[in-house]
């Protein structure tokens, strides 16, 4: 057991346990609140196998804007500031596929992995991941700012209700 | 570095967000746990990237920062939904919808306690 592998279990305890945080708790804010424990555990996590720019992306993304955006949302469908009693549905078949898929895919990377050690490779900087982006994956990269492109045009088409109502009036009035 | 820890990580992440997405009646919440999926995937890809000697360095770090992304396009698309939802329904249930239309000028304050979800 390394430094690593110490700092690794750590944030990965910490990580399994806000997230189990986020599946049960009957406080909506508070899992909201879990989340971003979750996902900053998970950014420790990145930092530690040496991905330094994929961490940071991920506390602005997720820490800064995800988890704001979903914080808005259990505002704006007005949730209660108590704990609620009608989160959940009865769980038994969710805990049975949920902890079966978790705990199975868990052993069959333990069989495949066992506690064989690799050695970490040079850190992701800014530097070597926009030069991988930029040379070899410039493609996706374009297809998915297309894509974020119509993912923004559909959010504001889907939130202003005037802008579908509009067409089918004048498509029932032909 | 032992690359089965955070492979397990990952792995018991996946399973949460799977109960969660089956388990959570509200919508918001059903969104979280496809967050909680989505970044079990990513630390698989980030830890692959660190054992698995590919030919182009670093894609495993590349295609978690696509991951991020996508997860960034589909929390606005879904996020969207589901306001619309409650607008229309004044309910994000995912598994009770109501059908009827909701009385149209029921302002918060009007609101009784058991509508609110």
């Amino acid at each position: 057991m390394t430094g690593a592998d110490v700092l690794l279990l750590a944030l990965g305890a910490v990580a399994v346990g806000a997230g189990a945080l986020v599946v049960a708790t009957r406080h909506l804010v508070r899992a909201g609140l879990w989340l971003v424990v979750c996902l900053g555990a998970l950014a420790g996590d990145y930092l530690v196998l040496t991905a330094e720019l994929v961490a940071w992306v991920q506390v602005l993304i997720y820490v800064g804007a995800v988890v704001v955006l979903l914080l808005f949302a259990v505002m704006l469908t007005r949730a209660p500031i108590g704990p609620s009693d009608d989160l959940d549905r009865p769980g038994w078949a969710a805990a049975l596929v949920g902890g079966g898929s978790g705990l199975g895919l868990a052993v069959l990377l333990i069989d495949a992995f066992r506690w064989s050690r690799v050695d970490l490779p040079a850190a992701g900087t800014a530097e070597r991941l926009g030069e991988q982006v930029f040379r070899s994956w410039v493609l996706p990269f374009e297809v998915l700012s297309v894509l974020l492109l119509a993912a923004l045009v559909g959010a504001i088409v889907l939130s202003r209700p005037d802008i579908g109502r509009r067409s089918a009036d004048e498509g029932g009035r032909q | 570095m032992r690359p089965v820890i955070p492979y397990v990580t990952a792995a018991l992440l996946f399973g949460l967000g799977v109960y969660g997405v089956l388990r959570r009646r509200n919508a918001v919440l059903v969104l979280m746990a496809v967050e909680l999926m989505l970044n079990a995937v990513n630390l698989v890809l980030v830890t692959a990237d660190t054992t698995v000697k590919a030919a182009l360095p670093h894609s495993g770090q590349v295609f978690a920062l696509f991951v991020i992304v996508l997860a960034a396009a589909e929390i606005g698309v879904g996020l969207a939904i589901v306001l619309q939802l409650y607008r229309l329904r004044a309910s994000v249930t995912v598994d009770d919808v109501p059908l009827a239309e909701p009385a149209p000028a029921v302002t918060p304050a009007e609101r009784p306690e058991g509508a609110v979800r």
